[in-house]
């Protein structure tokens, strides 16, 4: 339940949100495209949460077979309550579906028509082809849920190998939209970190075309290589060694892209303000994540690491220090623009170091916990786990703790803040700059002119 | 300029594409299926359906090991008669496991067999077997069951050990 929740209920909730409120006016539009599919994308969201926590509730507990929720613990083994969690994936899923047609629909058809593709802002960009594998993805998740739902119910095998299907074609059908799923979660973090660093080392972003095309490509790898999830699922030889190539491949436009922050901050004027901060720990922290990730993808080296504590670190430092910690940035970043107002920077930065240092504490010791051995999903451990879980867990508390400091911020912001200038970072560029200090709900009424957008384009 | 206009072509592009998706999920069913049959990938077994001739090699020797398990709830007791034989790739072979039904019911199961290691279940061929059919166990009956397999020659050289398991799941009683 954790997984689901943080996956369905926050972090992609929390990237639609944030497309929905700055696309239009990145591209100069006065609103979103669709508007009642909007609404009906949002609200479901409350009720799909709703039905999927009462389950907490329910006779023979909540699903308790993690996000992946493989098969047949999720069929033939599950509490009842699982009916409940398919109805609520599905509603999840059809939000998302949703909130993506309407990205590619404002993207594609309100863009100023002055505006050319490559003219587009980085984040829109991530967004649009983040759209791409939504629709392609969540289907998938759709129809694996839907046959889940029959299997249990209306009689069907096809996970059951007792009527002639097979318990790994669940895997197979999960993870080939569970891959593309964990770059939906990442590629808008880039977007967002591609912003802010140019912003704050007043310098244009390095390699603008090649941070879209690395985009892409991560995109298209993502759909061909989910097997290696299923090293030890008992794969030809063959099998491994492409899924291995393959997933090795995505580490190139990945460290195109790390390449290019780095080079965008090389010699630029750089400030620390919070923003800047949480971004430039997102490129390190990040990429700590990705390394261990390239050793999970060595399928001889995964038999250790596979289902262990290692992988639960990975994850968190891309999920985290990675796509949660874009998101923070970039509340901070476009705080002034949502609000018209200023954030206390000095409790910012506070807040920053204090979440930066607990979350840290929290997930690196899991490294070590996973190469001694300790399993993932599983509640209780051996003795010789109890040191490291219990430094985690002090990191647990005092990350959580965090939060509060980060709500408080935000109110404060919104209640006391100072009056920020339509602009209050001097290096920022990007069309939502050019509105008023407190953008209005629709911006752009008349299109920007082909030199605003030329000046204001990350593409120069 | 103009703003465009969402165009009719262009909805149904966006609502087929995930429409068509969501198919795709279910034509991974068969599709993994053929794939399986292919490849061998996940232990599927082969079927032949005569006992043709292979050019044998004599000194040639793989060690083939049987495994049993039955799954929760199957009353029937499951095992090889002989838990390993020494085999020449590219002639047939009969090997036989043991089946009690220790309950007054009668039982009516079917066995599923995977092979490992996998690049060898592609050359792992049965002319008979018992996981073919659904298995009628009558109450107290102690049955005999065979199979019939040939290992293809064109297995990996550096193969010398494979194991046969069969897993036996209850159908209805």
């Amino acid at each position: 339940m954790h997984g689901l929740i943080m996956v369905f209920g926050a972090i992609m909730p929390a990237f639609v949100g944030l497309g929905n409120w700055l696309i239009p006016m990145m591209i100069g539009a006065p609103d979103m495209a669709l508007p009642r599919m909007n609404n009906w994308s949002f609200w479901i969201l409350p009720f799909a949460g709703s039905i999927l926590l009462s389950t907490f509730f329910m006779e023979g507990g909540a699903p308790a077979f993690g996000w992946t929720f493989y098969a047949p613990l999720s069929t033939t083994f599950a509490p009842d309550s699982t009916d409940f969690f398919i109805f609520a994936v599905h509603l999840l899923g059809f939000s998302s579906i949703m909130g993506a047609i309407n990205i590619i629909a404002t993207v594609l058809n309100m863009r100023a028509p002055e505006m050319k593709l490559m003219d587009m802002p980085l984040f829109v960009w991530t967004w649009l082809i983040t759209s791409f594998l939504l629709i392609g993805a969540m289907p998938v998740l759709a129809g694996a849920v839907t046959m889940m739902l029959t299997d249990r119910n209306f009689g069907t095998a096809f996970f059951d190998a007792t009527g002639g299907g097979d318990p790994v074609l669940f895997q197979h059908i999960f993870w080939f939209f569970g891959h593309p799923e964990v770059y939906i979660m990442i590629l808008p973090a880039f977007g967002v970190v591609s912003h802010i660093i140019p912003t704050f080392a007043r310098k244009p972003l390095f390699g603008y075309s090649s941070m879209v095309y690395a985009t892409a490509s991560i995109a298209f790898l993502s759909y061909i290589v989910w097997a290696h999830h299923m090293f030890l699922t008992g794969m030809p030889v063959a099998g491994e060694l492409y899924f291995m190539y393959a997933t090795m491949l995505i580490a190139v436009p990945t460290g195109v892209k790390v390449f290019n922050w780095i080079s965008t901050m090389w010699r630029g004027s750089m400030t620390f303000e919070a923003p800047m901060l949480w971004a430039v720990s997102f490129v390190f922290l990040f990429t700590i994540g990705g390394f261990s990730g390239l050793m999970l993808g060595i399928a001889p080296a995964d038999i250790q690491y596979h289902d262990t504590y290692f992988v639960v670190a990975h994850f968190h430092y891309v999920l985290v220090t990675g796509a949660l910690w874009s998101i923070i940035a970039a509340t901070f970043y476009w705080l002034p623009k949502w609000t018209g107002k200023m954030y206390n920077e000095f409790l910012a930065k506070i807040h920053f170091w204090w979440a930066v240092i607990a979350v840290n504490v929290l997930f690196f010791p899991q490294h070590f916990l996973g190469l001694a051995g300790m399993p993932r999903r599983i509640p209780d451990y051996s003795l010789q786990f109890a040191d490291f879980n219990f430094i985690s867990s002090i990191g647990g508390f005092a990350f959580g703790a965090s939060f509060f400091l980060l709500t408080y911020i935000v109110i404060d912001c919104i209640r006391n803040g100072k009056p920020a200038t339509a602009r209050p970072w001097e290096g920022a560029k990007g069309l939502e700059w050019t509105l008023e200090p407190k953008a209005q709900y629709h911006s752009f009424n008349t299109p920007p002119s082909r030199k605003l957008i030329e000046a204001e384009s990350q593409n120069s | 300029m103009e703003r465009k206009k969402i165009t009719r072509g262009f909805w149904i592009k966006l609502v087929s594409a995930p429409i068509l998706m969501f198919a795709f999920a279910y034509a991974m069913v068969p599709i993994y299926d053929v794939f399986c049959e292919i490849t061998g990938f996940n232990g599927t077994t082969g079927r032949i359906e005569s006992e043709q001739q292979y050019v044998v090699d004599e000194q040639r020797k793989v060690e083939v090991s049987f495994f049993a398990m039955t799954m929760g709830g199957f009353p029937v007791q499951f095992g090889p008669k002989v838990h390993s034989m020494t085999i020449v790739p590219g002639k047939f072979y009969t090997a036989s496991y043991i089946a009690k039904n220790n309950t007054d019911k009668t039982v009516i199961g079917q066995a599923i067999p995977s092979v490992a290691p996998t690049d060898a279940a592609l050359y792992f061929k049965k002319l008979e077997c018992f996981c073919f059919n659904k298995q009628v166990f009558k109450p107290h009956e102690e049955v005999e069951m065979t199979l019939r397999f040939v290992v293809e020659p064109e297995l990996d050289k550096r193969i010398k050990d494979i194991s046969l398991s069969y897993n036996f799941f209850k159908l209805e009683e």
